[in-house]
């Protein structure tokens, strides 16, 4: 969609291949995935749990280091290790906002970490500004994260990520533990931020609804591969050629016993 | 079995739940009526609405410091408040029981599943060891777990979340119950598990005629599985209708959760948000204890 403005996309994976364990135990996570983010663009990985859909969000973000094939940001290589400049450059908001931030440490140390490892300065107007922009009163700096709700931690995870000033969002079902007023608080939070700072956005769901709301393109993935690839439009309009994609489809409808007597598998 | 077909399993009216604190009471449900007969009764609310709470109130699984209460609170015949803890133990498991929301945390993790559900049987039915095995593999292969024996003989970390639902289903269904709470049995699970989860308890509740009270936030789902909904805010139940009739809720609180909810065939620039109306939180009487 987006793809022609800038031939260089913000991500690229080619070929990735990601397994865990050893000899007879040894499972394929991710087998031979291809895709690219344009620049400025927000890709969805949309799947069920194991399809390995987080996993390529914790090899992208160096969190995983047991992989191979090719992968480039910005059109530079990446490989096992990370660099300082890959972590300014690319950031990432995690599932669960109540085992993602420091428990002892208030939002304003949480804030000032990445500054701090970043070696960026100006940190009073930084913090001060990211809570602003992710719409939490000044006040809540110096508290701790139980004494905030849910969907206030999650904006403060999102402050944390983008107080660096990444270009690139990785983001692992940022809203699926949260209720669905909260996650629509988030959801128009995170492409508010998206539009303003011109980011490129990686983002996981389980949920066909939020990666149709969220993205210009998706790809569906089931037991380790990339089934088909979707612009949102397509997905909307039920075009979907692959039996996987359309089971998911109609499972995401409602209960329907007779949708569910129909189930099969695609392993 | 006492009363006929038409008479409800579980009455409440006026039930109250409070948590003492040191700042005082904190109210958690306030005041709700509902009755549930031999049908799908969803519950749905947010976190903190008081779903949960009520749920675990009915078979009196609250904490020391809860404070329960209400004007009739009766499980076929039975007075839930006047019971003594013998009576209740009689009531918790046999007559209704209890599916949690994540296996993994609510079934044992040093016993054989299989041991679990057969344990779960030979507590309520005078019965020996085989029998009880029996029943169990009997219980797996109804929840279609493809190889009932294996499954039998593993442990709850060797299965995955929806293998690990269905032996919990089957290890609460075993004694047979009258009536089943269900607290997000569901929202562990992918959507495909998930339909099949529920298409096992749907035949359940139709075979035996069983009672369900079904607690989800999900309000697609409790629309498309249960026969009637009660919407909970802030610990009163502000809307009740007929599951079929959810997309057309009066209360602004479920319209502002329905709007809320992102949908494939309508796209929107943003998403509504949920403006809460401190008037949905009516000024309760307090009832003396």
């Amino acid at each position: 969609m987006t793809q022609a403005a800038n031939p260089v996309p913000a991500i690229a994976v080619q070929s990735l291949t990601v397994s865990f364990g050893e000899g007879a135990a040894r499972i394929h996570a991710v087998k031979g995935v291809s895709f690219a983010v344009a620049e400025g663009e927000v890709f969805g990985i949309v799947g069920e749990s194991g399809s390995g859909k987080s996993t390529i969000l914790r090899v992208i973000s160096g969190l995983h280091r047991d992989w191979s094939g090719t992968l480039t940001v910005r059109g530079a290589p990446v490989g096992i290790r990370r660099s300082k400049q890959f972590y300014k450059l690319v950031q990432m908001v995690f599932q669960d906002p109540y085992g993602s931030l420091h428990p002892r440490q208030t939002v304003d140390q949480i804030l000032a970490e990445g500054l701090f490892v970043q070696g960026m300065g100006d940190r009073e107007r930084r913090i001060q500004r990211a809570l602003y922009d992710v719409g939490l009163p000044a006040a809540f700096r110096f508290r701790y994260p139980h004494q905030l709700s849910g969907g206030q931690r999650q904006r403060v995870a999102i402050a944390r990520a983008l107080i660096l000033e990444p270009r690139i969002l990785l983001l692992d079902e940022p809203t699926s533990s949260l209720d669905v007023s909260v996650q629509a608080e988030i959801l128009n939070l995170l492409r508010h931020l998206r539009m303003q700072q011109r980011l490129s956005c990686l983002l996981v769901s389980h949920n066909l609804a939020v990666i149709a709301h969220m993205c210009d393109r998706l790809a569906v993935m089931n037991a380790g591969r990339i089934v088909e690839e979707l612009d949102a439009a397509q997905l909307r309009a039920g075009r979907a050629d692959h039996p996987y994609t359309r089971q998911l489809m109609r499972a995401s409808k409602g209960y329907d016993r007779k949708t569910a007597a129909a189930l099969v598998s695609y392993d | 079995m006492t009363g006929g077909s038409s008479a409800p399993l579980l009455e409440v009216e006026d039930l109250r739940i409070g948590f003492r604190s040191p700042h005082g009471v904190v109210e958690a449900v306030r005041g709700i009526d509902f009755s549930v007969g031999r049908e799908k009764l969803g519950i749905v609310g947010e976190s903190g609405s008081g779903k949960t709470c009520t749920g675990r109130a009915i078979l009196r699984l609250l904490p020391d410091h809860a404070e329960l209460s209400a004007r009739r609170f009766v499980f076929d015949g039975t007075d839930l408040l006047a019971s003594s803890e013998h009576d209740m133990r009689r009531i918790r498991g046999r007559r209704i029981s209890m599916i949690m929301q994540d296996p993994k945390f609510s079934l044992n993790p040093v016993m054989t599943v299989g041991a679990q559900i057969a344990e779960a049987y030979a507590t309520h039915a005078r019965t020996n060891s085989r029998e009880a095995r029996r029943r169990a593999l009997a219980m797996l292969e109804a929840v279609r777990i493809r190889d009932p024996e294996r499954v039998f003989a593993a442990y709850a970390h060797e299965l995955s979340g929806g293998m690990g639902q269905r032996v919990m289903i089957a290890m609460m269904l075993i004694t047979d119950p009258d009536l089943l709470i269900a607290d997000e049995p569901c929202s562990a699970l992918d959507v495909t598990v998930q339909m099949q989860v529920l298409a096992i308890i749907d035949d359940l509740v139709r075979q035996r005629g069983m009672g369900l009270i079904f607690i989800s936030h999900d309000l697609n789902l409790v629309a498309s599985f249960c026969d009637r909904v009660l919407v909970m805010y802030g610990g009163q139940i502000v809307e009740s209708c007929a599951a079929a009739e959810l997309h057309r809720a009066a209360h602004p609180y479920t319209r502002g959760l329905l709007a809320a909810l992102p949908r494939l065939e309508r796209p929107v620039e943003e998403l509504a948000v949920l403006e809460r109306d401190p008037a949905w939180l009516r000024p309760q009487e307090r009832v003396a204890r």
